[in-house]
């Protein structure tokens, strides 16, 4: 149905820069996620693609239209709000034709249209009922059928799960990825909820102090951070960094860990100075053969696996591991990385050193 | 016996509900004996001692609405039998109607102006206090200081400058003048309490309209105003109350065709003494409107009053 180019995107306010220079680009169809820490500029570009907000400088391109600076009633784009937003002074059917009333529709075209939508989402029996006594998932359910009701080319959502409670929220993603899956159309999502959007998204842009930090597909943005937040705000436990100051050179496959010689992914770029060596606690094993050692502090049980949490030359460092591991605290324990997955960082600027791991997916980043 | 914390025990209820209901019927007494005067003859009304039990009668009512001549024993005889009531109250006072008081035409123009300028200063208001509340104003906080700075002096202050201003206009003892008068003072109240309504309602109601298709007026006047009606009732009353009392200004800048009904009900003095009948039956007509008013919109006003008190 649609494609979103964002080109060069700022948005300031005042003196403060809500979104700085950010370009991506959002396939027909896809479920697009914005994710970032609340501050950090994803709902500022959600609101100038719906046209609540206009840029400062920049250009929004939808199917080739640049739409930047049309109001929102141009631009064929629906919304859905966090707190919903349904007209309190209208009931369930109101709320839900009042798009297709705008359009000046027939009477009797509205109500089939209303009907249809119903049965899609499941609300035929209380579309006749004042929206003040809904439960949270029906007035999910009715936002929703207000933006699906007169086929927008694109759909907006402004963390839609976030007023829900936990145990319904899940039920609801899965909802609406059914409902976006049965449409195609390209949705565009902003959540805070790393896990939400590496589960619903085919893909992801992390933007952090008003910046795109990367954007690539749920997987790509997990194995090949760009950057040092990306790296730290995906995951749970996230990825461990170990600083060390040290030179890396293109088709080096060696990194001199203070005295540790640890493998990595083949590097693509001379670099020197304070360097950080990031990974996963998924990809490190406690093997009493490597030289690099450290002390077990604490382990947290998890099932299936558990955590180890552990001391060493290089600050802390978390390993997860499977549970069936005996581990006791005190104990002195050799750490081995599996090194293709390693991602090295440099400290001052944050950005990943390319390598054979990132180089593709750090092109579009 | 209820061991509720937030909920009064029974003997705290009785006592409150006491407190208030005395407190009612003191507050109450005077108008109470307006309106007892209003249907007293005027012997009565100035029988000392005041008398509680009277047999009523509308001449205050009818003396009300008439001019009234006196005409010797002989003249009266010869008339035809009186056609209605008031014809007989005049009678017996040795008296034919005349015709109409000036009285109809001055409530008239108290329900003129008073209405008048508490629609304009709605009008007004919300579209003031929405612009306040929604868009980025330049020295927006000065602007609605200097809106609220207004009322920091009783508006009698100005008097003399207003006096000699509406002269020069020739806005002297019109309806306009008198409207724009009455909006000027409210409209102050008007715009702090609207945008306080306003402020309430969330942002994302009317972002919703403008992606369902709709212009910004649309939205204010589909989505923001219904949703702002209960302030705008509680601002109206206000309003109203505030103009149709409003005495100062009338008695100084009315006399003839905008005086309204609280500067002439005191010049209803009668011939040979006092009508006091008359002024109660006056100021009984004159406090219906507003108590019709309050009444219709009482539900408003209350969850006027409270409104944004508690979040829900």
């Amino acid at each position: 149905m649609a494609e979103i180019v964002i080109k060069n995107l700022q948005k300031n306010f005042g003196e403060f820069t809500a979104v700085r220079e950010s370009s991506f680009k959002i396939e027909d169809g896809e479920f697009f996620m914005l994710l970032g820490p609340s501050g950090c500029g994803k709902t500022t570009t959600l609101r100038m693609i719906a046209g609540l907000e206009l840029p400062s400088s920049g250009e929004i391109y939808l199917d080739g239209e640049e739409i930047s600076m049309l109001p929102p009633s141009k631009r064929d784009i629906a919304f859905v709000f966090q707190m919903f937003a349904l007209y309190p002074h209208m009931n369930v059917r109101k709320n839900i034709s009042y798009p297709l009333v705008s359009q000046g529709m027939k009477r009797r075209d509205v109500k089939a249209k209303v009907a249809e939508v119903a049965r899609i989402l499941g609300i035929e029996d209380i579309l006749d009922k004042p929206v003040g006594g809904l439960s949270g998932g029906d007035r999910q359910r009715v936002a929703l059928g207000r933006s699906i009701v007169r086929e927008p080319k694109a759909f907006m959502m402004d963390e839609p799960l976030g007023a829900l409670d936990a145990e319904f929220r899940e039920h609801m993603s899965e909802e609406l990825k059914a409902l976006h899956d049965r449409m195609g159309a390209t949705t565009v999502y902003v959540t805070h909820d790393q896990l939400e959007a590496m589960q619903m998204g085919d893909k992801i842009v992390v933007m952090n102090n008003a910046v795109v930090e990367q954007f690539g597909t749920p997987r790509d943005i997990y194995d090949k951070p760009a950057s040092l937040f990306v790296a730290d705000f995906i995951g749970s436990p996230s990825m461990n960094f170990l600083p060390f100051s040290g030179a890396v050179s293109a088709g080096q496959s060696q990194v001199a860990l203070g005295q540790h010689h640890v493998d990595v992914p083949q590097q693509r770029e001379d670099k020197q100075g304070e360097l950080v060596f990031g990974v996963r606690p998924e990809h490190i094993s406690l093997n009493d053969g490597g030289s690099l050692r450290a002390e077990v502090q604490a382990a947290e049980y998890l099932g299936t696996t558990q955590i180890v949490v552990m001391k060493s030359e290089f600050g802390e460092i978390k390993a997860r591991v499977d549970s069936t591991l005996n581990v006791t605290v005190g104990e002195q324990v050799g750490l081995e990385f599996n090194s293709s997955t390693v991602t090295l960082f440099e400290q001052a600027n944050g950005r990943a050193i390319r390598s054979a791991l990132n180089e593709e997916a750090l092109q579009h980043g | 016996m209820s061991f509720s914390v937030t909920e009064p025990s029974s003997r705290q209820k009785w006592f409150a509900g006491t407190l208030v209901i005395t407190y009612a019927l003191i507050t109450m007494i005077p108008l109470l004996w307006i309106m007892m005067t209003s249907f007293k003859t005027p012997p009565d009304s100035i029988s000392y001692p005041p008398k509680v039990v009277y047999e009523p009668s509308l001449e205050g009512y009818v003396n009300l609405f008439t001019t009234r001549t006196r005409l010797s024993p002989e003249a009266l005889a010869e008339l035809p039998p009186p056609e209605n009531f008031a014809e007989e109250i005049v009678r017996n006072r040795n008296m034919v109607i005349a015709g109409p008081s000036k009285f109809g035409g001055r409530f008239l123009n108290s329900v003129i102006i008073g209405f008048g300028s508490t629609f304009l200063s709605i009008f007004l208001g919300t579209l003031a206090a929405y612009a306040f509340s929604r868009f980025k104003i330049p020295l927006a906080d000065d602007l609605l200081f200097f809106i609220l700075s207004t009322r920091m002096m009783p508006p009698i202050a100005v008097a003399i400058p207003i006096f000699l201003m509406y002269r020069q206009l020739g806005l002297s003892d019109t309806h306009l003048g008198m409207i724009l008068l009455y909006t000027a003072v409210n409209i102050s109240l008007a715009v702090w309490l609207l945008k306080g309504f306003i402020d309430e309602i969330p942002r994302e109601y009317e972002e919703a309209a403008l992606i369902d298709g709709y212009t910004r007026f649309q939205a204010f006047y589909k989505v923001v105003l219904p949703q702002a009606a209960t302030g705008i009732a509680s601002t109206a009353i206000f309003c109203l109350i505030f103009a149709w009392n409003e005495y100062a200004f009338a008695v100084l800048l009315t006399s003839g065709t905008a005086q309204t009904a609280p500067a002439f009900i005191p010049t209803i003095i009668g011939v040979g003494g006092l009508d006091w009948p008359a002024i109660a039956a006056g100021a009984t007509i004159f406090l219906l409107p507003v108590m019709i008013f309050t009444v219709l919109l009482r539900k408003h006003l209350l969850r006027g009053i409270t409104f944004g008190a508690v979040r829900k």
